[in-house]
């Protein structure tokens, strides 16, 4: 009977999906049948402040996101590690609490370097 | 009546389940969204939302105004108006992914709630049973894996969109979260280093955080808001970020940004990400509140078996439960107010001082607060 906890994770997950595309559905379905769309091509059109849209809108933006991304990937993946040493960390031994010092050096030594070669820079 | 629920099939009891969480989330954000545009007026000093009124309620003596007055019906004149407005396709789109980014905005805010423990009652043989939906070992770890998730949303919604403020707000939104989510799982960490004290079993779960501040004694009923300052700050300048909410309002932006990555969209997607983002306020306000003031305790040193023993209840599993959830509740309630009292105060940062903040501020003094707090646990306890 007692269902595992993890499955009832996986169950509400289906449901979160299943909950709006439901929604949206019977939406669709009203709209069929009640409220036909009546699209003009003002409404079509992509909304730059109600002024007619100019140029491509694939416009260029900072490739200093990737670096915040890239940044990011690294101490998440770090933080990951962490986490078990929190759960097991009293029956821990100095020599092991000294080695997740030392970890954590090495984590806050990337932030260092990434601070000192400007990466953390927003310009 | 409970023997009977039992009985079902587990996936028929978590679909009831499930709804019921539904029933419950959608309401809240509702009054949310009244309780924000009210609070709203109470601090600028005007009157708020207080016009609309159903002709057949207006004949109510006393009732009718009165509710009237509070902007009840907006809110249910907000969601008919959001449910039956035409729900146009821009041309421009990308369809696919467009109708895919609100329902992925859905999924982690609905989900999540499912591993935080909402209250809690005492079995005869006196134990803390914790009310939850899934009670799942790894807690706060499974929050945190499916609300990062919520990403996904901003930057397919503004991908998908096809036009320049979406996607800037897209990026811009995906930068800010991705940035903050370091320093609010560094700032948990020490927590569970407290927690996870000799002698009791490894373990993320927020209720035996709760159960850590409701012990006797001096330190032990005392919230970890006190006994970790630093820890309690970094969190919740994180989740203010977490949640996209002012002063760190990078994804909509209306200042700049029109509305952000939601700026094409309208009608109920535009709805279900409104609800998402409430709903991640609502979790984020229930996570502060189990690991840092004290869970479903309603005072500092005064846990719920002492406060149930005042009022002589303790005995009565059925009012226990309903106190801690009511306990519990006010607590996110009060939590949401303070949530929109900053975003009628503090003005919007800008970009860059958002990732200053992030970078160069939050996340090294979450990584001393680490350091000091592993160090100082170690000397303690050797």
């Amino acid at each position: 009977m007692d269902a595992h906890p993890y499955a009832f994770l996986a169950l509400f997950a289906a449901i979160a999906v299943a909950f709006p595309v439901i929604l949206l559905s019977v939406a669709q379905l009203w709209f069929r049948f009640f409220q036909p769309a009546k699209p003009s091509a003002d409404k079509g059109a992509a909304y730059e402040c109600g002024v007619t849209p100019t140029g491509d809108s694939w416009i260029q933006f900072k490739a200093h996101y990737y670096l915040y991304a890239i940044l990011f990937l690294i101490f998440d993946v770090e933080l990951l590690f962490l986490l078990p040493f929190a759960v097991a960390f009293t029956g821990l031994s100095a020599g092991a609490l000294a080695t997740m010092l030392v970890f954590i050096f090495l984590l806050a030594e990337g932030l260092v370097w990434a601070w000192h070669r400007g990466h953390l820079e927003w310009k | 009546m409970s023997d009977f629920f039992f009985q079902l099939h587990p996936v028929i009891q978590g679909l009831i389940k499930g709804l019921a969480v539904i029933a419950v989330i959608f309401p809240i954000a509702g009054i949310c969204s009244m309780a924000e545009r009210k609070v709203s007026a109470w601090i600028q000093g005007r009157p708020g939302p207080n016009r609309a009124i159903p002709f057949w309620f207006a004949w109510v003596p006393v009732l009718g105004p009165f509710l009237q007055r509070l902007g009840i019906f907006h809110v249910m004149a907000d969601g008919g108006k959001m449910l039956f407005k035409e729900d146009s396709l821009p041309g421009h789109v990308n369809k696919f992914y467009f109708i895919l980014a609100p329902i992925v905005a859905m999924m982690p805010a609905l989900t999540t709630v499912t591993a935080v423990p909402f209250g809690a009652y005492f079995d005869p043989a006196g134990r803390t049973i914790p009310l939850g939906l899934a009670p799942v070992d790894v807690g706060l770890l499974a929050v945190f894996a499916v609300s990062s998730l919520g990403v996904y949303s901003l930057i397919l919604a503004g991908w998908a969109s096809n036009s320049k403020y979406p996607f800037l707000g897209g990026v811009r939104a995906s930068a800010q979260l991705i940035s903050y989510e370091l320093s609010l799982t560094l700032s948990v960490i020490p927590v569970f280093l407290w927690i996870n004290a000799p002698g009791t079993e490894g373990t993320m779960s927020l209720a035996r955080a709760v159960e850590f501040q409701s012990q006797p004694g001096f330190l032990g009923g005392t919230w970890f808001i006190f006994l970790m300052p630093v820890s309690a700050l970094v969190f919740l300048i994180s989740l203010f970020a977490e949640t996209n909410r002012l002063p760190f309002d990078m994804a909509e932006g209306e200042a700049d940004l029109v509305g952000g990555f939601h700026t094409e969209y309208g009608a109920f997607k535009w709805g279900l990400f409104f609800v998402a983002e409430y709903s991640h306020m609502l979790i984020g306000s229930g996570i502060f509140t189990l690991l840092f003031l004290g869970g479903w305790n309603p005072l500092p040193w005064l846990s719920l078996g002492q406060f149930a023993a005042l009022l002589h209840v303790a005995h009565l599993p059925l009012a226990v439960g309903v106190l801690s959830i009511v306990i519990f509740l006010g607590k996110v309630l009060a939590m949401i107010f303070f949530f929109m009292w900053v975003r009628w105060t503090v003005p919007r940062f800008r970009y860059d001082q958002v990732m200053k903040l992030g970078w160069q501020k939050l996340l090294p003094l979450a990584i001393a607060n680490l350091l000091f707090y592993a160090i100082a646990i170690a000397v303690i306890q050797k």
